[in-house]
């Protein structure tokens, strides 16, 4: 018996290896959503939170991995209406000590503004499907949706960022 | 060049600077969070123990309560036996 399965049997004692085994693959996909290491690190203690209190309801033999996605990706995307397009990103790109030419500086800035404006169901798509390279349908399954709409998603974010960046002087 | 090779380019180039602004996240975790569920846990159960349990009323109750106020509202009667009776 998976540490799971005692759980959802009522073992509590089981949620703790459970909550060990699962945090860092919670967290590793929040924060490539949300990309602010803190606020990811709260938000993996709320979905498996969510996991503790729904114990009664979840099916053992089901997909927990996807179940915790789904969940993990609600509270991140209810993270970014939240938050303030303005808030500086946590992460910040290799080798930021060298100095960037001010044309590079500047492209980055309007490239951060224009993902930070886009709608947080689009600006989803765009970081795991383009910046993180996630398959569509792992997307798919954690916005449940179909693969389809994702591609839908992604062709309309790249639409809208285009355009923003064109506004802002920025083009191919 | 046609229209589809050049959006695909103008795809390929925002992938590119999107990667170099926002540069795929590989974080791991800077230590382990099991103290603060504990914390979350123990806050739930103490909320718990706070608030009062609610009265539990069996359904068979309300289904009763429901009967005797169908029974006033079509047979107004009653409400006289009934007060001679309390």
């Amino acid at each position: 018996m998976d540490l799971l399965e005692r759980f959802l049997a009522g073992d509590s004692d089981a949620f703790e290896g459970l909550f060990r085994e699962r945090q860092g693959e919670v967290y590793r996909w929040i924060v490539r959503i949300v990309r602010d290491p803190a606020a990811a690190e709260d938000l993996t203690v709320e979905t498996l939170w969510r996991l503790y209190q729904s114990r009664g309801r979840l099916d053992p033999v089901g997909n927990c991995a996807g179940w915790l996605r789904r969940v993990a990706t609600n509270l991140a995307i209810d993270h970014l209406r939240r938050a303030r397009p303005s808030d500086p990103l946590s992460i910040e790109p290799p080798g930021r000590a060298e100095p960037d030419c001010a044309v590079q500086q500047q492209e980055r800035a309007a490239i951060r503004a224009a993902v930070a404006e886009l709608p947080p169901r689009l600006r989803i798509v765009v970081r795991l499907g383009l910046i993180e390279d996630e398959p569509y349908a792992t997307i798919a399954e954690s916005l449940g949706i179909s693969a389809g709409a994702v591609k839908l998603r992604m062709f309309r974010a790249l639409r809208i960022l285009r355009k923003k960046l064109e506004q802002r002087g920025v083009r191919p | 060049m046609n229209k589809k090779s050049s959006e695909k380019a103008a795809g390929d180039w925002l992938r590119e600077r999107l990667r170099a602004t926002e540069p795929p996240a590989d974080g791991e975790l800077r230590g382990d969070l099991w103290p603060r569920m504990l914390e979350r846990i123990a806050e739930a159960s103490r909320g718990r123990e706070l608030r009062p349990s609610p009265v539990r009323v069996p359904w068979f109750d309300w289904a009763l309560i429901g009967l005797a106020a169908a029974a006033l509202l079509f047979f107004p009667a009653l409400v006289p036996a009934l007060l001679y009776h309390f």
